[in-house]
């Protein structure tokens, strides 16, 4: 076990993808000399060359369709989009080509490509730079979207999106880059819980609170704290977001009898809003309260000096849990 | 390079004001003196001193053959689609040299990436035509597999593929094929609307800073649906890539011999670790965008007219004949093979079935997600209900 910031779990995840496979790149703006405005590629130019980490024009769409190119060949690049509002000129590259390619071809063609892209905010960032545009990946078809909430998930589960060969869309919650932990860099991946799967992070019997990314960290805080207050919170981080693993969702409101989704997206149109569907849909009789969501007003990220009232805290989450019980 | 006059204004005659609209043709005429032509109109082989061509009788015929029948197969398709065969089809009518001269001028090692009107350049990588009826008849998305001819799948969407192509030549380079013998490239296609996407930009920028072994094949129809070039540049489109830092030539598009010889030296080069080229083919688009298109709406017929005297097909027939190298009975037996090709391609896509409706839920990701497996279960439930119904009745 060593004690890693997130950044550096996946700079030690990533330097293990590279190491895994020889034809596993990593492309993006600033990636090389630089490591990355985030460090995350720290050091790995100079360990694997120019030509396996590529320092990219400044050009988002160049980047993704420039990568299906080399997955066309053989192969498997890691691409950084810089910052979350970036991704919007790769946009199209990601959703008419990189998704639908395997279905064009039928299946001929495989696209091995990770997207990572630092999402959120609570950085006091100015615009653009604090976005969480999941919920648009999540809703098409042909791709996997994941976020990690934690070092020992970001380690393993930026391995495991670099074997896969779907694409994936891979966020990382920019906020929590430097919070540290444990992180086991010995063990293979083989004993890692899939990418595809949610994890319990918290036993509880009251409510199920589902959460992802920055607001995994929130939300563990959230249950210690409602636990003080005598209700015992079931927290989940779903890990993936496309596909959502139901299994795991079902299985602990059906036990609670309460769903609160937080994230730090608009929640109009979002993650919750498909989730709440889901819920009550599949788990209808055992609902003691409507599927609550927190997350950001349906307005533009506002003004880094705003944000702590636009992003879900601590007390929204709490709030949630007592109109929860309101009911 | 053969640009005698690259540097002299761009845009010579009356030039446009911000307040009225461009001359039409900017620098667009045919007959300018930058275009590399070994074949005119008329029918008569001429030299440039940049592209010499050893072309032999068998060749010569061997792309008339390919013209003339791939002429054939977009005719059948137009057919079929008005009798309802196809949904919509994108003609190649009057772009045939374009395709064949850049197509034939590939190795099978070399790697195209086409837009949707590529049909010709798929006749030379050996892909079946009944494939691309498949796309426009609407049975599936390509669904060929583009390592099979080195012929990736249609793009749709304007643009797109430059980049897939750039990125595939900085494959090439990583896996060190660039150079030597064996050297290999990549080609990509795409018209003068494509030019003002900004992934086309990107694409001349990754590969130009990369060196990157690829060659952009520009068909220059003069149309973009219904906008004429001057809507797309106030510069001949070739050189553009001055500005990218890589050459850049116009090529006469209906002049098969010429088509050949500039894509081959440009693929040469490429090969040779000497970069991209920019290939700017001036033709013309002779028929509609698509057959949902009505160009009488937007253009003169009598540019039309006078396109048609630039036949790309007819020039190589009154060469052949002017040098009587061909007999006339070898013309009424490539319009016989035409012919029965065609007659195969519509008998295939008459004959061609619809997908299995349940097979849609394929190859969205390499395994099947648990909601995507519901999904298809339920589907496949809904669907039975229909037929128990039926039974019952």
């Amino acid at each position: 076990m060593t004690t890693l910031t997130l950044s550096r779990a996946l700079n030690e995840g990533l330097r293990k993808a590279l190491e895994a496979n020889d034809k596993a790149l990593i492309m993006g703006e600033d990636v090389g000399k630089l490591g990355g405005v985030f460090r995350v590629t720290d050091g790995l130019q100079k360990d694997f060359g120019e030509a396996r980490v590529i320092d990219t024009p400044l050009a988002e769409s160049g980047i993704i369709g420039t990568a299906i190119g080399l997955a066309l060949r053989g192969y498997r690049p890691i691409c950084e989009i810089q910052f979350d509002g970036f991704i919007f000129p790769a946009f199209d590259q990601i959703v008419s080509q990189l998704a639908k390619m395997r279905y064009r071809s039928r299946g001929s063609v495989a696209l091995p490509i990770v997207v990572r892209v630092p999402f959120g905010g609570g950085i006091g960032a100015v615009e653009h730079h604090s976005e969480s545009p999941e919920a648009l990946f999540a809703h098409t078809p042909g791709l996997r979207v994941v976020a990690c909430g934690d070092p020992a998930d970001a380690y393993t589960m930026i391995q495991q999106a670099a074997s896969s060969d779907d694409p994936v869309l891979f966020f990382e919650p920019k906020r929590r880059y430097w919070d540290k932990a444990e992180v086991d860099t010995e063990g293979g991946l083989a004993a890692a819980l899939p990418m595809d799967k949610a994890r319990v992070l918290a036993d509880g019997t009251d409510v199920t609170v589902l959460c992802y990314g920055p607001m995994v960290r929130t939300c563990v805080e959230a249950a210690v704290a409602a636990a003080g207050d005598g209700r015992s919170v079931e927290v989940i981080d779903l890990r993936s977001l496309a596909p959502l693993d139901t299994e795991t969702i079902f299985a602990s409101v059906r036990k609670t009898g309460r769903c609160i989704v937080v994230h730090e997206a608009v929640v109009t149109g979002g993650l919750g809003a498909e989730i709440a569907a889901q819920v009550s849909q599949e788990c209808f009789y055992s609902l003691e309260a409507p599927v609550l969501r927190v997350g950001a007003y349906t307005t533009p990220y506002p003004p880094s000096r705003l944000e702590e009232y636009y992003l879900p805290d601590l007390d929204r989450i709490l709030d949630a849990v007592d109109r929860s019980f309101g009911y | 390079m053969a640009v005698k006059d690259a540097g002299r204004a761009a845009r010579p005659g009356k030039r446009a004001t911000d307040d009225g609209p461009p001359a039409r043709e900017p620098d667009g005429r045919a007959d300018s003196p930058e275009l590399i032509q070994l074949l005119t109109p008329e029918g008569e082989r001429v030299e440039h001193p940049d592209y010499p061509l050893e072309i032999s009788a068998e060749e010569v015929k061997a792309l008339y053959r390919d013209l003339v029948i791939v002429r054939r197969i977009d005719f059948e398709a137009i057919a079929l689609q008005r009798q309802g065969e196809l949904g919509i089809w994108a003609s190649l009518l009057g772009q045939e040299a374009a395709q064949i001269g850049s197509g034939r001028a590939l190795t099978p090692r070399d790697m195209a990436f086409p837009t949707y009107r590529e049909h010709g350049v798929a006749w030379c990588r050996g892909l079946d035509p009944v494939k691309l009826l498949e796309l426009y008849r609407g049975v599936s998305h390509g669904g060929w597999d583009p390592t099979a001819h080195n012929f990736h799948l249609y793009t749709i969407v304007i643009g797109s593929q430059t980049l897939h192509a750039t990125g595939y030549a900085m494959g090439i380079q990583r896996d060190g094929a660039v150079g030597g013998d064996d050297g290999e490239a990549a080609i990509a296609y795409f018209g003068d609307g494509a030019t003002s996407q900004g992934d086309v930009n990107e694409a001349f920028i990754w590969a130009s800073v990369n060196n990157a072994p690829i060659v952009f094949f520009c068909q220059n129809n003069q149309w973009a649906i219904s906008e004429p070039l001057e809507r797309q540049t106030r510069t001949p489109l070739y050189q553009r890539a001055k500005g990218f830092g890589f050459p850049g030539v116009r090529v006469d598009g209906n002049d098969v011999l010429a088509c050949l010889a500039v894509t081959r030296k440009a693929m040469q080069a490429a090969r040779e670790g000497q970069g991209p080229t920019l290939i700017e083919a001036f033709t013309y688009r002779m028929g509609a965008h698509t057959t949902t298109d009505d160009p009488t709406r937007y253009r003169l017929s009598a540019e039309l007219e006078a396109w048609k005297l630039k036949d790309p097909i007819e020039r190589v027939k009154q060469y052949l004949i002017r040098t009587e190298q061909a007999e006339m009975s070898f013309f009424d037996e490539i319009e016989a093979e035409a012919a029965a090709v065609g007659s195969r391609v519509r008998v295939a896509c008459q004959r061609m079935p619809d997908p299995e409706p349940v097979s849609m839920f394929e190859h969205v990701l390499t395994a099947e997600t648990a909601q995507l497996a519901a999904e298809r279960t339920g589907f496949a439930a809904y669907l039975d209900s229909f037929e128990a119904e039926e039974a019952t009745r």
